[in-house]
């Protein structure tokens, strides 16, 4: 906006001839409404309110339709009886009560305003009170006041929609077409977001995008690598573009905590708790699931805390993220939350309840969807003091037929764990001992693609080992697993195929005493980092699988997480600000060898920008791997000329600051010497400056310390 | 080589010092005695008593006679070299930081932390060639700076003073009039405390090391930037090669979190890096603590480093060091 230019005499001038006192009290100055000109405010109650007033600032006004139309003798008795229905449910305003009057007839319309002190509560007294027979004649009709503003301007008559021009949209994945064919990476540090390539070619990282105070609370990659998403007080956004990123979509819900994409990015679940009005209440739970492309709002929940937080992950800890779970491969057709006694399953079409119906099963704690298939794995546990066997069923989504059942027995806990391509589940049981006192683990593994599914069960060579970690080689048959009681734990690999029967599986080595508690395979299998996290201070070894063999150990000290790029080319290992010092990353090649480190102050995410599945048949890709040296020869050659560049450009920049160097220490010994008469004076005349060596003289000192005469006595 | 372990101070050691000659090294410590050493082999040749607290600093004259030392217990004293004995005691309502004699040895500059109401300073001082002519008053003294100077020494021909500390601000001072000539950059300046500061060997330029976990090189006449070096933990000691193109930055996590964390954490290193190219060559381990000294010997062929843990660790470099090429 171009404003007019006005000198302050010209305004004073202009202000005393209009008799307004220029000496502002600036108390007195009222910001407008919802807009601070980007003072933020130090009264910590005048902020909170602003956090929770939507935009028109009614939001938390109701409406209440349908009440009796009483005479003015009758008012007051009719507002006592709305004041105590709704003051039961939130706080009301002082003079939030209205409750207009016919002038004429003094008689009541028949409806009234209430006006709370949080949105919260306001869409919780619509909630509860929306129907709500007063008496026969009187039910109550209760709207917000926003909603009535905007039912009230839609227009009589129906004119046809406009149609837009098409405009064609940004490549959101032009990232994939990188010439160099890098990986993105977003990092998190102090107040800054920033996305970066990896040029490990250069040992380094090139900007693409850096923009300060970005998000509120965190980052996250849509699953694809589309979207870039981030949470605000307000809501939700996504970010994405060809070469930069700008703001696709933003999705309302004030207060929003944590945020969740379908697998195939096609929907956004964000989920908010509150604090009740009464503190003997759970938090009340809000759960929006949008749609990513047009920021509608396909489905939303809202309840008490307590309804989502049944089941065993959950706990007391509160509700269990993400509530929802996606299933059925990249086709985001199905979603499901676990309730208490049923596992309530949704599909995405009309955004409601599969047959209408949950799926009932008795005591389920723990279900897990397959990655690929819309196939469901749940656990239930032994009842009756073992009476009733636990149980683990496989069910068929949306026919809900059970593919597979096994009973356990005297299992005290079991974890699932589900092969990438959906082949293979496994399913950790931890059992009682005959004692009772302690447990053991073994694995069941079922073979998901092969007739009748069947049953495998596995015990460790030394079944009393405490099992720290599991995780399945991706796309792959074999899976590692870190077991023992040792403060150095042994870790064991296995494939689902022995070299002569294709359906057992065998142990492929054990490695003695490691200093690991967690596994990160790189999403191409074949090779593995065994971490050493926490209390093992970052100890890595990157280990091949194929050859069994140990590629490289290494450390960085400290390190809280580890994260393959999702070519498996790359290891990143970033320490974040859980410790105070050595806060930043350091990324690896495969096999082990460091090529760069980066440190940061107050670090705290590092996320590689995931990529879409390839759209290369299996057939194609061995056929690639085959032919490798083919086609690495090019880049190859490639690699070759960017070192030879590389080691040119450093030499050339090195040279350029020795010159630099130079001039200006040659510049100072200039000076220096139109002074050095100057310090000989001040050194009474002493010539030497320190330029000259001094000599080493060997002077001999002889110093009598003390001396004294006896006289000796001889007898 | 192996270091050589000088074991001579109760408490943590706080400043080092090499003669001219480079052949005795005077240590300060948190214990109330200055000591001496031989900077070849490490042998003790002396202690100054007299200190009734930690001595922060110390400066030894040219000619190798005259030690000046500056403690907390308020007091600035003169010391003969070979004797051990005091010449003069200067008394300051607060404790002494840093001292350093000016080129000619005829004046000194000291600092005084703030105190009870007193404000820190920087004290100009006469220093007489015979010390029974030693007079107390000041020549001049400026004060200004929010919080401890940390250090502050003679810029070319006694000019100008450089000072620097808590604030973070390097200044130029005119060491006649007292008036202030340049401050550093707020942008390109250090962040946090700035806890060392030490000259090339020709004067041209120094060094800062600073809690905000870097050390910058910085033009003794027109105070601009020359380089910065950064590294991953808190610098409290900083050091020049006279021979080579080399820094050292000593430091390490703060004394009081140490006891919490593995003994690696702290990075109590010494850590070279490439004066010139900014790039780290390598490190000496050996402290158990973080280090608060650093020193080159004149000649460049060996330093010493004091730590947290009391020790004075005398490296000699082996034969290799000269030829490192990056």
């Amino acid at each position: 906006m171009a404003a007019e230019v006005m000198l302050i005499n010209e305004i004073e001038a202009k202000a005393a001839s209009m008799a307004i006192d220029l000496n502002i009290d600036f108390n007195s100055i009222q910001l407008p409404r919802g807009e601070d000109c980007g003072i933020v405010s130090d009264d910590e109650d005048v902020y909170h309110d602003d956090q929770l007033e939507f935009d028109s600032g009614f939001g938390n006004v109701i409406v209440v339709d349908n009440l009796p139309v009483v005479p003015s003798e009758k008012f007051e008795k009719l507002e006592g009886v709305i004041r105590k229905i709704y003051s039961q449910i939130g706080v009301i305003k002082e003079d939030g009560l209205w409750m207009p009057v016919d002038p004429e007839t003094k008689k009541t319309l028949g409806y009234c305003f209430i006006e709370y002190n949080t949105p919260q509560e306001a869409e919780l007294a619509k909630e509860k009170t929306n129907g709500y027979k007063l008496d026969r004649a009187h039910i109550f009709a209760v709207n917000m006041f926003d909603d009535f503003d905007k039912y009230m301007r839609v227009p009589d008559e129906w004119a046809p929609p406009e149609i837009k021009p098409y405009t064609p949209g940004e490549n959101l994945q032009k990232w994939l077409t990188d010439e160099k064919a890098r990986d993105q990476f977003v990092i998190r540090a102090g107040t800054d977001t920033e996305v970066l390539w990896n040029d490990a070619r250069q040992s380094k990282t090139e900007l693409v995008y850096k923009r300060s105070y970005w998000t509120e609370s965190f980052v996250q990659w849509s699953p694809l690598g589309t979207y870039l998403a981030t949470v605000h007080r307000q809501g939700a956004a996504v970010w994405g573009g060809a070469n930069t990123f700008n703001r696709l979509m933003r999705y309302a819900h004030p207060q929003v905590k944590l945020i969740d994409f379908s697998p195939g990015e096609k929907f956004l679940v964000t989920y908010s708790s509150h604090e009740p009005s009464n503190p003997h209440d759970a938090n009340r739970v809000v759960i929006n699931i949008f749609d990513v492309r047009t920021g509608k709002v396909m489905r939303d929940f809202k309840g008490s805390a307590d309804e989502f937080t049944i089941g065993g992950a959950g706990g007391v800890a509160g509700v269990s993220w993400p509530v929802f779970r996606w299933g059925g491969g990249k086709e985001d057709k199905y979603f499901a939350k676990l309730g208490k006694n049923m596992i309530s399953v949704y599909e995405t079409e009309t955004f409601s309840l599969i047959d209408k119906k949950s799926l009932k099963v008795e005591n389920v704690v723990d279900f897990s969807w397959s990655p690929t298939d819309p196939i469901l794995a749940l656990f239930v546990p032994e009842l009756g003091g073992g009476n009733q066997p636990a149980r683990v069923s496989l069910v068929q989504i949306p026919s809900k037929v059970e593919l597979r059942q096994k009973n356990l027995f005297s299992v005290s806990d079991c974890k699932m764990y589900w092969q990438s391509n959906g082949e293979y589940l496994a399913v950790k049981a931890d059992r009682y001992t005959k004692t009772k006192k302690s447990t053991y683990t073994g694995f069941e593994l079922f073979r998901i693609k092969e007739r009748d599914i069947p049953i495998e069960v596995l015990e460790l060579d030394n079944k009393n080992d405490k099992i720290i970690a599991f995780a399945w080689e991706p796309k792959g048959h074999r899976f590692a697993v870190i077991h023992g009681d040792n403060p150095r734990p042994d870790i064991s690999f296995y494939s689902m195929k022995s070299s002569h029967n294709l359906g057992r599986v065998s142990k492929l080595t054990t490695l003695k005493g490691k200093q690991a508690n967690a596994l990160f395979w790189s999403p191409g299998g074949r090779f593995i980092v065994l971490a050493g996290l926490k209390g093992f201070n970052g100890q890595l070894e990157f280990f091949n699988v194929d050859e069994l063999e140990t590629m490289a150990t290494a450390e960085q000290f400290m390190a809280t997480d580890i994260e393959w790029d999702p070519t498996g080319r790359y290891v990143a290992t970033a320490v974040t600000s859980v410790h105070e010092m050595e806060n930043g990353f350091n990324i690896w090649s495969f096999h082990g060898k460091l090529l760069y480190r980066i440190l940061k102050d107050h670090f705290f995410q590092f996320l590689w920008r995931p990529r879409p599945p390839s759209f290369l048949s299996a057939e194609k890709e061995e056929e690639i791997s085959k032919y490798l040296k083919k086609y690495s020869k090019k880049y190859d050659a490639e690699d070759q000329d960017v070192s030879m560049l590389l080691s040119e450009q450093d030499r050339e920049k090195r040279r350029m600051l020795k010159e630099e160097w130079e001039k200006w220490i040659s510049e100072w010994r200039r000076a220096s010497e139109e002074e050095k008469l100057e310090r000989q004076r001040l050194r009474d005349g002493e010539a030497s400056d320190e330029e000259e060596e001094y000599e080493a003289k060997e002077v001999e000192v002889e110093e009598i310390l003390d001396f004294s005469e006896e006289v000796l006595f001889e007898e | 080589m192996r270091p050589i372990l000088m074991k001579g101070h109760e408490r943590p050691l706080t400043f080092l010092k090499y003669n001219r000659d480079g052949d005795l090294l005077f240590s300060c410590a948190k214990d109330h005695t200055p000591t001496v050493w031989f900077a070849d082999n490490g042998e003790r040749l002396g202690t100054y008593r007299g200190h009734n607290g930690a001595v922060w600093t110390c400066d030894v004259s040219r000619d190798s006679t005259r030690l000046i030392t500056g403690s907390a217990d308020q007091t600035v004293k003169l010391w003969n070299v070979q004797k051990g004995t005091q010449l003069y005691t200067f008394n300051f309502g607060s404790p002494a930081r840093s001292v350093e004699f000016a080129i000619g040895d005829k004046l000194a500059v000291i600092t005084t932390d703030p105190f009870m109401e007193l404000t820190s300073a920087i004290h100009v001082k006469r220093i007489a060639g015979d010390p029974t002519e030693q007079t107390e008053e000041s020549v001049l003294v400026i004060k200004g700076p929010q919080g401890r100077i940390n250090r502050a020494v003679w810029g070319p021909l006694n000019r100008t003073i450089i000072s620097a500390g808590e604030d973070a601000v390097i200044r130029i001072w005119d060491s006649e009039t007292g008036k202030l000539l340049k401050e550093s950059d707020k942008e390109s300046g250090h962040k946090k405390t700035i806890t060392s500061l030490t000259k090339a060997a020709d004067g041209s330029h120094f060094l800062s090391g600073s809690l905000d976990k870097s050390a910058k090189l910085w033009d003794t006449r027109t105070l601009t930037l020359i380089k910065t070096y950064g590294t991953e933990r808190p610098v409290n000691a900083v050091a020049m090669s006279p021979l080579l193109d080399h820094v050292v930055l000593g430091g390490g996590q703060d004394a009081s979190a140490v006891t919490t964390t593995d003994h690696r954490a702290g990075k109590f290193e010494a850590k070279f890096y490439d004066k010139i190219l900014q790039e780290e060559i390598g490190g000496v381990k050996g402290h158990f603590g973080p280090i608060n000294a650093l020193a080159f010997n004149p000649d460049g062929k060996s330093f010493s480093s004091g730590g947290e843990d009391g020790y004075v660790r005398l490296h000699h470099f082996d034969p290799d060091y000269f030829n490192i090429k990056i």
